[in-house]
């Protein structure tokens, strides 16, 4: 191509990339919070609850169109998570994708959670928190040496188990994002850690938008200044839930949530 | 540059501009990238050579660090907690280890189906890393060299236009024997590089740079 030619290509994907952030950062209107007395399930639509106390981890299945609810039952806890395809383990949670599709390191309700496939594994049709962190990740047996002075439980080896019990590996063990826990980046890119943003009850959907195997760790974030001993349980009720609207908010969000969603759906064409 | 007025330059490469790359450092030996022609983003893996289920871990980085950038004197850190490398020099002052590698299928989420047929850092790793025995499975998160990704405090997230200048570089020196893996990042969709893949160059030498 020529010099000529690239510079036109080159000026028409800047425009390209410039209007997407337009619509992904100065356009984008994210709805509500969900309050916290929204959204109940109905016991009917209950597959499965389980009680995670601090320190552990716990493995669900979701099928298509289930949801997952996380529950941080006395706003002490952070729930880190991993998730991978049912069918090829090999495509899972991708924060980096998640992140930079989106334009934002910030989840909410609206959100999707991407895999490395271009694919939407888990979107957030609920969320009374808006507090989550996907760069720093989970715990680990130095981040807790570090900050307690002894080893303590921690996401790191929860997810080292969760892994094995399903037949993967350290090499299967990606980024996580954690839920319940308020971390922002100041001016200069230091994180911040808001604890007074963490309530009781606060809770999170997850609407699997894939079959799916989920891990999810019950542990102090490594910056919450909470010690181990004070973190308490984690409430996990996997349900049911009619099909996702045409003008369903996650599936809407953006042209890119629209291809993602596609592309999503091709698997179950 | 010549080895003889570089006693302890003991490799020196150009990788083509679009082309993956790798090399087991030894520990003690400095890996410089350098940024050629200027605004280019170098996308990279990092194995403990000896047991590559040990490797270069982000959150893990960010944790140590406390600061979503990297930059002089970062230390990279396993998923097993070790220091595998270290930043000792930086004349660009910018590099990112949030936004992952590009891929024919992240490409076409973001920019379109008609952008799903290009080059992408992902496919590029995954030819490299099958020369070692590593597969698709052993991409968990990766660094991005001379690459500005700013996040504000409401965690917007954008990709910006190259910091770097023609000539800039980074001398990242292994604290223990790794094999580096680099993409010299195809992408041709955001400001990372310009929108224009340049080459870049890799000299190892034995010892950090005075």
């Amino acid at each position: 191509m020529s010099a000529q030619g690239n510079a036109q290509r080159a000026a028409a994907n800047r425009r390209r990339y410039e209007e997407l952030r337009a619509a992904g950062q100065e356009l984008k209107q994210l709805p509500a919070p969900t309050a916290m007395d929204g959204a109940p399930i109905t016991k009917d639509a209950i597959v499965q609850t389980e009680q995670v106390p601090p320190g552990w981890h716990a493995t669900v299945r979701l099928s298509r169109g289930e949801a997952l609810r996380i529950c941080d039952d006395l706003g002490r806890s952070s729930a880190s998570l991993l998730a991978w395809r049912n069918e090829d383990p090999c495509e899972r949670i991708n924060c980096a994708d998640t992140v930079k599709v989106q334009w934002s390191a910030a989840l909410s309700k609206g959100r999707m959670i991407l895999s490395d496939m271009g694919r939407v594994l888990l979107s957030m049709i609920e969320d009374t928190s808006g507090a989550h962190d996907l760069l720093v990740g989970g715990s680990t047996a130095d981040s807790t040496l570090k900050a307690y002075g002894e080893v303590t439980r921690n996401t790191q080896a929860n997810f080292i188990s969760a892994a094995a019990k399903i037949g993967l590996g350290v090499r299967d063990i990606p980024p996580c994002v954690t839920f319940f826990a308020p971390v922002t980046t100041d001016a200069t890119g230091r994180f911040v850690w808001h604890g007074e943003r963490k309530r009781a009850c606060d809770f999170v959907d997850l609407r699997a938008e894939m079959n799916l195997i989920v891990a999810v760790s019950n542990c102090a974030h490594p910056l919450d200044p909470a010690r181990p001993a004070a973190t308490t349980p984690i409430t996990l009720i996997r349900h049911r839930l009619p099909p996702p609207a045409a003008d369903d908010v996650c599936r809407t969000a953006s042209p890119e949530a629209l291809r993602a969603y596609a592309f999503t759906d091709q698997l179950f064409a | 540059m010549s080895p003889t007025d570089q006693d302890d330059l003991v490799y020196a490469f150009d990788i083509p501009a679009e082309q993956p790359w790798s090399r087991i450092l030894k520990k003690g030996q400095t890996l410089r990238i350098i940024d050629s022609e200027g605004e280019q983003a170098v996308d990279a893996l990092i194995y403990v050579a000896g047991d590559t289920a040990e490797r270069y871990s982000a959150q893990d980085t960010l944790r140590v660090q406390g600061s979503a950038y990297l930059e002089l004197g970062t230390r990279l850190i396993s998923n097993c907690g070790r220091v595998m490398a270290q930043i000792t020099a930086d004349t660009c002052g910018r590099h990112d280890t949030s936004a992952g590698c590009c891929s024919c299928e992240s490409n076409a989420v973001r920019f379109g189906e008609a952008t799903r047929y290009l080059h992408a850092c992902r496919e590029n790793f995954i030819l490299e890393l099958s020369r070692h025995g590593l597969t698709k499975r052993d991409i968990v998160s990766n660094l991005n060299f001379f690459m500005n990704v700013p996040i504000e405090p409401s965690g917007n997230f954008t990709v910006l236009d190259g910091p770097s200048s023609p000539g800039n570089y980074v001398d990242v020196t292994a604290e223990m024997d790794v094999l580096f893996v680099i993409s010299n990042c195809p992408q041709v969709n955001n400001p990372c590089n310009g929108f224009d893949p340049t080459p870049i160059r890799v000299e190892i030498r034995q010892t950090p740079a005075a």
